[in-house]
């Protein structure tokens, strides 16, 4: 899913000083199982403005929903009418959300309250962590599962650089060293030949350098008519 | 003029900090008035949104009384409540209000007048931090 982040209040509370009628929305997909966007997030979010500004000698009116998933039309579509009626909307959803309203509602402002960070996971409750960066072709097959790009902190796809002590990566002692985790797993499944293989230099054209990806496909697409 | 009398609201573990009250009630020691108890089962209970709402409705200080150590009846309802405590500190700094306004106690049940104790120390603590900056 997608791992996000609260701002800081004083940097969401400098975006949204100016307005007098703002709606707070949160999403209650990926950002609420991160807990930094959804429903109770929201609530401290709001509540947390609404001091801010008070002491600023402000009185905005912050009011709060949740939608299921601010990435789907017809779950934006349902604000509509709460839209109508303020002067700026704070998401609280990851980027994709942010977005989705602001195109929407064209003569509203959308300010972001999160910080969109990475694909993750938790780990543990409360650490989540990054498992995939989104390359474009995916190369887990070869690796036992386990993602050299988003977990190697230097991507590497030929083996460990060398730096890696007792499992942890020479980055940072916090991180495990992804190509430990490979050499394990890979250990386990009895495949560490796979390893010896050396692999070309990685094929990036399905990644970030052509622009913004899309994926079409005919089976499934028609025009909407809404 | 007037010393400025703080309000506080006091989350309360029905088991230990409750049992507590009761204790110094039947000692003779009054809980201060300007307390405001809310017993909640247990500490595991008391939400950062709870802390919040109290000092955005007008409440001074507020606090959260849990058992003490080890001695959580759903195993650590009380270190959960700590860490909110935390958070809502760090929170109250960001946003101007103030930290300290905030706090966590553990008590058993055996110390009675540590609860009415702990009522006093807070509010002498927010009495020094004078009226919350949002009552202003
Ligand atoms: S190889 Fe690419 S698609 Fe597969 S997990 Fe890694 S970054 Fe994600
Ligand atoms: S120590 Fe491991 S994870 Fe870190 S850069 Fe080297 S190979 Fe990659």
């Amino acid at each position: 899913m997608i791992i996000a982040e609260q701002k800081p209040i004083q940097e969401i509370k400098a975006m949204i000083a100016s307005y007098q009628k703002i709606l707070v929305v949160g999403c209650g997909t990926c950002v609420t199982v991160c807990m930094a966007g959804g429903e109770k997030e929201v609530g401290i979010i709001a509540t947390s403005l609404r001091m801010a500004l008070r002491l600023d000698g402000k009185k905005p009116e912050i009011t709060e929903d949740c939608i299921q998933r601010q990435c789907e039309w017809e779950f934006v579509d349902a604000l509509k009418d709460r839209i109508s009626k303020v002067d700026a909307i704070l998401s609280s959803a990851c980027g994709v959300g942010v977005q989705a309203l602001a195109e929407r509602f064209p003569d509203k402002p959308v300010y972001p309250a999160l910080n969109t960070t990475f694909m993750g996971m938790p780990e543990k409750h409360g650490l989540w962590i990054e498992t995939c960066r989104g390359c474009g072709s995916c190369e887990l097959g070869r690796f036992g599962g386990i993602c050299p790009i988003a977990r190697c902190s230097k991507g590497l796809l030929n083996g460990p650089c060398g730096g890696s002590q007792d499992g942890k990566c020479e980055v940072s002692k916090e991180m495990d060293c992804g190509w430990q985790l490979i050499y394990g797993r890979l250990k386990t499944l009895n495949q560490l030949d796979q390893v010896e293989e050396i692999l070309p230099p990685k094929d990036w054209s399905t990644d970030r350098d052509k622009g913004q990806r899309r994926i079409l496909r005919e089976d499934v697409y028609y025009e909407q008519t809404v | 003029m007037a010393e400025f009398e703080p309000k506080l609201i006091a989350f309360c573990c029905i088991n230990c900090p409750s049992s507590s009250v009761t204790v110094c009630e039947s000692m003779g020691m009054s809980i201060p008035t300007n307390v405001e108890v809310v017993r909640v089962p247990c500490t595991g209970r008391v939400d950062i949104l709870h802390l919040l709402k109290a000092i955005e409705s007008g409440a001074d200080g507020v606090y959260v009384a849990g058992c003490s150590d080890g001695n959580c009846q759903f195993t650590d309802g009380n270190v959960k409540a700590n860490r909110r405590i935390e958070r809502v500190k760090k929170l109250l700094d960001e946003i101007g209000v103030g930290g300290q306004r905030v706090e966590m106690y553990r008590m058993s049940a055996a110390m009675g007048p540590r609860f009415a104790e702990v009522a006093r120390e807070m509010t002498e603590r927010v009495r020094g931090l004078g009226p919350s900056p949002l009552r202003r």
